[in-house]
């Protein structure tokens, strides 16, 4: 099985998803000729044409505004957001139309959008271009929100958001692009929505988590294993909304202990809401309180290296907290 | 005002396109849509339902952009003063009334949204919400989709001069410029955002904006309707033609309150809302047919007679029709099965 970028197969799922369908197609600043400021579209106006892969003005409102139209109009439309962190000014026509377009119809309308938006520090992006906005979303009735961590994930999860008939946020990591490379089949397949998945194998504690950090806890989960023989189990959410409620208590229950991972500050993430879950249905079979290991609660992560290192999740903190959860 | 021709069969609405039974149709639209708005205002005010939003004064522009599209093909965008829209587009009073009394057969949203959020994938008319504006970028994605399947659908969608100031007015409008695509963008111009007159929104004329997008700005005087019917089948033409979008102001006034929870006498007087309320087009325009010897005195208290019917029947109905049930009002937030609304 061929292994390729994570950004390969944002690609992909894209280049292949416009094949199969004739409605889908893909706008955003620069995703024309430059393929984006990434090179997530790279080559798709050159495939599919200008209106295919659609050059649009900045103003973010119009980008996610023009796709809920063309989307209700039958369309299957992707709208990219350059930097999460410039999405706000799309909020009202997210969270406003977008979330509510089939409930206030009493399902006469329909909105099948997908929003990309790339997410996640590490790249010296300072405060508007590292920023993890998912907790301004999550809690919306209407809006499914995903963030893979893996390539494989990546392409399976964007082909489900396309093919699905109600409004998706992707949040990719961009972090992720260049540094996540991993087995892709050539075959189409899809990453079905609201599913997580057990990444690695453990019984001794239980990590959960999504996108980048998941990587810091694999590798934090090794060392732990090889130095002292502490089993984690890790859990990948792969979708925040809605949360796969079933493998968040199984995962939980396996080990009595959990900690939770995002890179998204800590007050109001999406931690709370799994670590709330798991209180209501299991805290009796808890051996530990439920511990959560997220970005720090600041507007958002510096760009002088040392602010940013120490914003930032990484493996040793992943392995200092786990060790400490595992020892309790 | 010149409304009639002195030489028969060179009237207005015939140099215009219009057949003599279309003029006519106009006029009855236009005069249903006034009396229902007057039995929502009624109702609120007896504490039948609880809220009324009105377009008193506006429906006959209103009635006239209807007239001018397509409604086999165009996509409408309405704002929540359209009723007379949305019936020249072929929504009944029953469906409004259902919608005013917030009842389960509400076509627009099954009695979950306010009045006035109209709604009917069947009448091509899109969902609408409360947060002004956000169907204008909507309208150009409308127009988006017919100009990449190659379809002969023009977006007509419609917002208030408040509206004119919001962000998704101007991104909608530039998006549309910069690919040309068949939309239409239409300001109903009736002076106020809630109780904020004109001169404390804007400086400028909200058509003059056109021309920063690099497409024509019309300003219409909304009391003319044969005037707004021209100006917007034209615009359609251009539209459908690749000439890419119009927009139309068209100037009209609100001479109601702004919703039945808001008190106007508190922002204006009683002598400014006479004045314009004088000037309506609705008497006008029966005179104009009246003058083209396509209506008469009897025909208009027939006219009236039917109209009342028809409303105490949908009154009565909507009053007694049962509200969505309670299971099923926390429904489709997301599809039931995959492949739902396709």
């Amino acid at each position: 099985m061929p292994v390729i970028e994570y950004i390969d197969a944002i690609r992909l799922a894209m280049k292949e998803e416009m094949e199969r369908d004739g409605d889908v197609f893909v706008l955003g600043e620069d995703v024309g000729l430059k393929g984006g400021v990434f090179g997530t579209t790279k080559g798709l106006q050159q495939q599919f044409g200008e209106l295919r892969a659609l050059d649009a003005p900045l103003a973010e409102s119009a980008i996610a505004g023009v796709a809920i139209g063309a989307a209700m109009a039958g369309m299957k439309p992707i709208a990219e957001m350059q930097y999460s962190d410039f999405m706000f000014p799309a909020t009202n026509q997210i969270i406003s139309e977008a979330a509510k377009i089939r409930y206030r119809s009493n399902n006469d309308w329909d909105c099948p959008v997908v929003i990309r938006a790339p997410i996640g520090g590490g790249v010296f992006g300072g405060l508007y271009h590292s920023q993890c906005p998912e907790s301004v979303f999550f809690g919306t009735p209407g809006l499914k929100i995903v963030a893979p961590a893996t390539a494989y994930d990546a392409k399976g999860l964007l082909k489900a958001a396309i093919r699905d008939p109600d409004p998706v946020l992707f949040f990719e990591n961009k972090k992720c692009y260049r540094l996540i490379s991993d087995e892709v089949p050539d075959e189409d397949y899809i990453v079905p929505i609201g599913k997580s998945k057990v990444m690695r194998e453990g019984a001794d504690l239980t990590v959960i988590g999504y996108s980048m950090p998941l990587h810091f806890a694999m590798q934090a989960a090794e060392e732990l294993s090889l130095e002292h023989g502490i089993e984690a189990h890790i859990l990948d959410l792969r979708t925040i909304q809605p949360l796969d409620r079933e493998g968040i208590l199984e995962a939980a229950a396996k080990t009595g202990k959990v900690l939770i991972v995002h890179e998204d500050n800590k007050t109001g993430g999406v931690g709370a809401e799994v670590a709330a879950m798991i209180a209501e249905e299991l805290l009796y079979d808890l051996d530990a309180p439920i511990r959560r290991l997220c970005g720090p609660d600041v507007p958002a992560m510096p760009i002088n290296p040392p602010g940013e290192k120490h914003f930032l999740l990484n493996k040793e903190k992943l392995k200092t907290a786990m060790l400490e959860l595992a020892r309790y | 005002m010149k409304q009639a021709g002195s030489v028969q069969h060179n009237y207005r609405h015939s140099s215009l396109g219009l057949s003599d039974e279309r003029v006519v149709a106009m006029y009855k639209t236009m005069m249903m849509a006034r009396r229902f708005d007057e039995r929502g205002q009624l109702l609120q005010r007896a504490g039948k339902v609880n809220f009324h939003i009105s377009g008193i004064t506006q429906e006959p522009s209103q009635v006239a952009m209807g007239f001018a599209m397509d409604t086999e093909n165009d996509w409408f965008l309405p704002y929540y003063r359209d009723y007379g829209f949305v019936l020249s587009l072929g929504m009944t009073v029953k469906e409004l009334m259902l919608s005013l009394f917030a009842k389960g057969e509400d076509p627009n949203s099954a009695g979950r949204q306010m009045p006035g959020h109209f709604g009917s994938k069947r009448l091509r008319i899109v969902t609408g919400s409360s947060p002004v504006t956000t169907q204008v970028p909507h309208a150009t994605g409308f127009a988006l989709a017919a100009k990449m399947r190659g379809e002969p659908s023009v977006a007509l969608v419609t917002f208030g001069d408040g509206s004119s100031n919001q962000g998704d007015f101007h991104e909608g409008c530039n998006f549309a410029g910069v690919h040309q695509l068949p939309v239409i963008f239409v300001c109903e111009n009736n002076q106020y955002a809630i109780s904020m007159p004109l001169s404390k929104q804007t400086r400028g004329r909200i058509c003059d904006r056109a021309l920063g997008y690099g497409f024509p700005g019309i300003r219409v005087d909304g009391n003319d309707p044969l005037e707004v019917y021209r100006v917007v089948k034209e615009a359609r033409e251009r539209a459908l033609a690749g000439e890419g979008p119009t927009l139309i102001e068209i100037m009209t006034y609100r001479v109601t309150a702004h919703s039945t929870s808001d008190n106007d006498l508190a922002y204006r007087t009683k002598e400014e809302v006479e004045q314009h309320k004088s000037k309506d087009s609705l008497p006008v325009f029966k005179q104009y047919l009246i003058d083209a010897e396509l209506w008469s005195e009897e025909q208009e208290a027939d006219l009236q007679t039917e109209i009342r019917a028809v409303i105490d029947e949908a009154n009565e109905y909507a009053e007694k029709a049962p509200f969505q049930s309670i299971e099923d009002a926390f429904r489709h937030v997301f599809a039931e099965h995959s492949g739902e609304g396709k």
